[in-house]
């Protein structure tokens, strides 16, 4: 855990106790059986912008506190470790590209509400299955913007797009021109394909050529730190589980082989933590961004695979159980570990960062 | 009282910086300027050059070998910031600290903390001085991860110990003065009948021979005890008291092998860059072999994490005033990792990476293959990696004891 300032550990002790809860994994339970494709509790994300929650790397001048990316960082863990559903971290990573992009009319107009949770909003980058921002045919011609936007996270819910197209980022709001087909997938969270066919588009002019590349960032290390909080509780879980199962007349956790499998995931979960929170850390100090936050993706991807695994593994046969959370936990993880970066893309980036 | 001793420990700390400075620039021979110490993890046979016991001795008539120890012990007597701003001027300098060893790294701190105030001031001097090389006499035969399974029986003969039996794996026996040895002084208790005694290698009855390594070197030794008298004052702690006299000293020994700093600063150069000056590389200047590219990349972000883990492990550790969890797992991840970077080095190299001697070969390379091949021992020794995962999982993780 990265040393804190006091109102960190606020923050973060705050959105722990409210996850626990107000929160727990039953509460993705009723979203998941609730089949509504939007996938998230209107009224508990509600709650978490009154908070400030929504408001985290936002300026103090548009509605926000301005903690920065390891403050909101640390409330996405939190929430990740009871898999809260909600577009917490895609309106984050939005807001940030009005943030770094956007004119101060633009600011005005949507940063308060994206703070407040009046409004939300999400990214629409990737027009294939797999992560590639080097292939965007989205184009825009005379302030209408069209193409086809593929599983796009939290679109359902979201009131505004924050859509990648060959020459630059453009803000889009829902409706004309804008149509959402669900793709349901394993996480059971809100994902569509998104067709905008000559939608009004204002573009973001102020973020600079690498404008696409600093929100992708973002949206790694907290994607990142999402995966932290999943891997962590699946650490903890799997290790309360192994404490009181007994067989043999013994409980699982006396077995050598099962304690030094534990001890393995024990320090990938620590490089993962040292990795996520220096990704986060990176952003707020504006230095070496791209390849900190590479290689938080990259290790998040790694450990959460492994943890995923090894959790329903080790929790046996209970774990293949759908009334038991560990098989969430994977399945959440393997959505995540493919958006943004799967392990060969961002492996393949942190090479060309380093000239080989 | 905060903002009225800001200012001035600010100032303090302008002069002790301008104070090392000057001692550098009167006292480092430029010749040595780059060199450095390599080998004072395990000692080498004695050959310094003139200017190398010149920095040596004016080093030790500072203490600043080992700058944080007590002044009265012949320590620096600094303070943690005055010894980092050492650190940083002597890293400006091109300066070494020629002050090493076991004496430094293990026996001195323990010993200040549970030797007599004789035994500090008899043995404490000559180690801040590195006059005096020590020995490990640890492991047996058979007593490797059992550690406390070890037989050499020091007899109780009123006024002095007689010792019988065998250590192995004793790092630089063949050069050490002295050797601090845990023993057994009771055999019927396991663990309460160890003693940690202090024997001077050319005691009569003491037998040296060096073991050959598959790196071809020979650092570690074996070593016979043949009715070896030891004086009582030699006994460090109670009698019985060895067991956690010695334990105490392998946390300085595991903290020492893990070391990221060092490590770093070993593995500083990018494998990628490495990897360019052997493989082909295609227009856009990337690696050819994308599958060996694959493997370098893969490696190396996990190289930086655990960069990072041993930042974190320092920080977490200052400001929660004792040693962070995170600290159990920096041997084994260390261990792991550069063992895994030296293979990934002979991919690279082909077979131009594994040669054993002779022309043909960079004096990189051949280093390069000897690293290789006594990286092996790091995640046996020290505790190995099976011992570190009992202790993460029972001490850190409370799953219960195995046995």
């Amino acid at each position: 855990m990265a040393v804190l300032n006091e109102e960190q550990e606020m923050l973060r002790d705050m959105a722990r106790e409210w996850a626990v809860n107000e929160s727990p994994v039953t509460e993705f339970r009723k979203v998941r059986a609730s089949g509504e494709p939007e996938a998230f509790n209107r009224d508990a994300y509600a709650t978490m912008a009154e908070m400030g929650w929504a408001g985290v790397i936002i300026p103090e001048e548009h509605g926000g506190s301005d903690f920065g990316f390891m403050s909101a960082g640390l409330v996405v863990e939190e929430l990740g470790k009871t898999l809260t559903a909600s577009p917490l971290v895609m309106n984050t990573v939005a807001a940030s590209a009005i943030v770094l992009g956007g004119s101060d009319e633009q600011k005005a107009k949507w940063l308060p509400k994206l703070a407040s949770g009046e409004a939300i909003a999400t990214i629409a980058v990737d027009e294939g299955a797999t992560h590639d921002p080097s292939k965007i045919e989205t184009s825009v011609s005379e302030g209408k913007l069209s193409g086809t936007k593929a599983f796009v996270h939290e679109a359902h819910g979201a009131d505004l797009f924050v859509v990648a197209a060959k020459d630059g980022l453009y803000l889009v709001e829902k409706g004309d021109g804008v149509s959402l087909a669900t793709r349901k997938l394993t996480d059971q969270r809100s994902h569509a394909d998104v067709t905008f066919d000559g939608a009004a588009a204002d573009k973001l002019a102020n973020g600079g050529d690498n404008l696409l590349d600093d929100v992708l960032d973002r949206a790694r290390v907290l994607t990142a730190a999402e995966m932290l909080g999943m891997a962590q509780q699946v650490f903890d879980d799997t290790l309360a589980y192994l404490k009181q199962r007994v067989q043999f007349n013994q409980v699982l956790a006396s077995f050598q082989a099962l304690q030094h499998r534990m001890a393995d995931l024990f320090a990938d979960l620590a490089q993962m933590r040292s990795a996520v929170e220096a990704g986060l850390q990176a952003v707020d100090g504006g230095f070496g961004v791209a390849r900190a936050a590479t290689i938080a993706k990259a290790e998040a991807n790694r450990v959460m695979h492994t943890m995923a695994n090894e959790g329903i593994q080790l929790h046996g046969g209970i774990g293949m159980t759908d009334e038991y959370d560990v098989g969430f936990y994977l399945k959440r993880a393997r959505v995540l570990e493919q958006s943004f970066g799967s392990s060969s893309y961002l492996k393949d980036r942190f090479a060309k960062l380093s000239s080989y | 009282m905060a903002t009225q001793l800001e200012p001035a420990t600010q100032t303090d700390e302008d002069a002790f910086r301008a104070e090392v400075q000057q001692f550098l620039a009167d006292n480092f021979p430029d010749e040595l300027k780059g060199t450095n110490n390599a080998l004072s993890g395990v000692d080498g046979p004695t050959n310094e050059t003139p200017a190398q016991k010149k920095w040596r001795e004016a080093m030790g008539a500072r203490g600043w070998g080992t700058p944080t120890w007590p002044k009265e012990y012949g320590g620096g007597g600094l303070s943690k910031a005055q010894a980092k701003i050492l650190e940083q001027e002597m890293g400006k300098a091109g300066a070494y600290n020629p002050i090493g060893g076991m004496g430094v790294m293990m026996f001195g701190p323990t010993l200040l903390e549970y030797g007599s105030e004789e035994q500090k001031k008899e043995h404490i001097p000559p180690i801040t001085r590195g006059e005096i090389r020590w020995c490990q006499g640890y492991s047996e035969p058979n007593a490797g991860s059992d550690l406390a399974n070890l037989q050499t029986f020091a007899e109780d003969k009123g006024d002095h110990y007689l010792v019988n039996g065998q250590k192995t794996w004793t790092s630089g026996g063949q050069w050490a003065d002295k050797c601090f040895a845990i023993v057994r002084t009771d055999k019927s208790d396991k663990h309460k009948g160890i003693s940690f005694m202090l024997i001077d290698m050319d005691s009569p009855g003491v037998e040296v021979r060096p073991i050959t390594m598959i790196s071809g070197t020979s650092p570690f030794c074996e070593t016979f005890f043949t009715d070896v008298k030891v004086p009582k004052d030699n006994l460090v702690g109670e009698e019985g008291q060895g067991w956690t006299i010695g334990k105490r000293l392998l946390q300085h020994e595991r903290t020492n092998i893990s070391g990221g700093g060092s490590l770093a600063r070993l593995m500083g150069q990018s494998l990628g860059e490495i990897a360019k000056k052997y493989q082909p590389t295609g227009d856009d200047g990337e690696l050819a072999d994308a599958v060996l590219r694959d493997k370098i990349a893969d490696f190396e972000i996990r190289w930086n994490s655990f960069l990072l883990t041993a930042r974190r492990a320092v920080e977490e550790s200052k400001a929660q005033g004792g040693v962070s969890e995170i600290s159990s797992v920096l041997k084994k991840l260390g261990t792991k990792l550069s063992q895994e970077r030296s293979e990934l080095l002979i991919e690279i190299r082909g077979l131009q990476g594994l040669g054993w001697e002779g022309d043909g070969f960079r004096d990189s390379e051949l280093e390069a293959v000897r690293g290789w091949l006594f990286g092996k021992a790091t995640t046996i020794y020290g505790g190995s990696t099976e011992i570190q995962n009992n202790i993460i999982a029972k001490r850190v993780l409370g799953m219960l004891d195995h046995q």
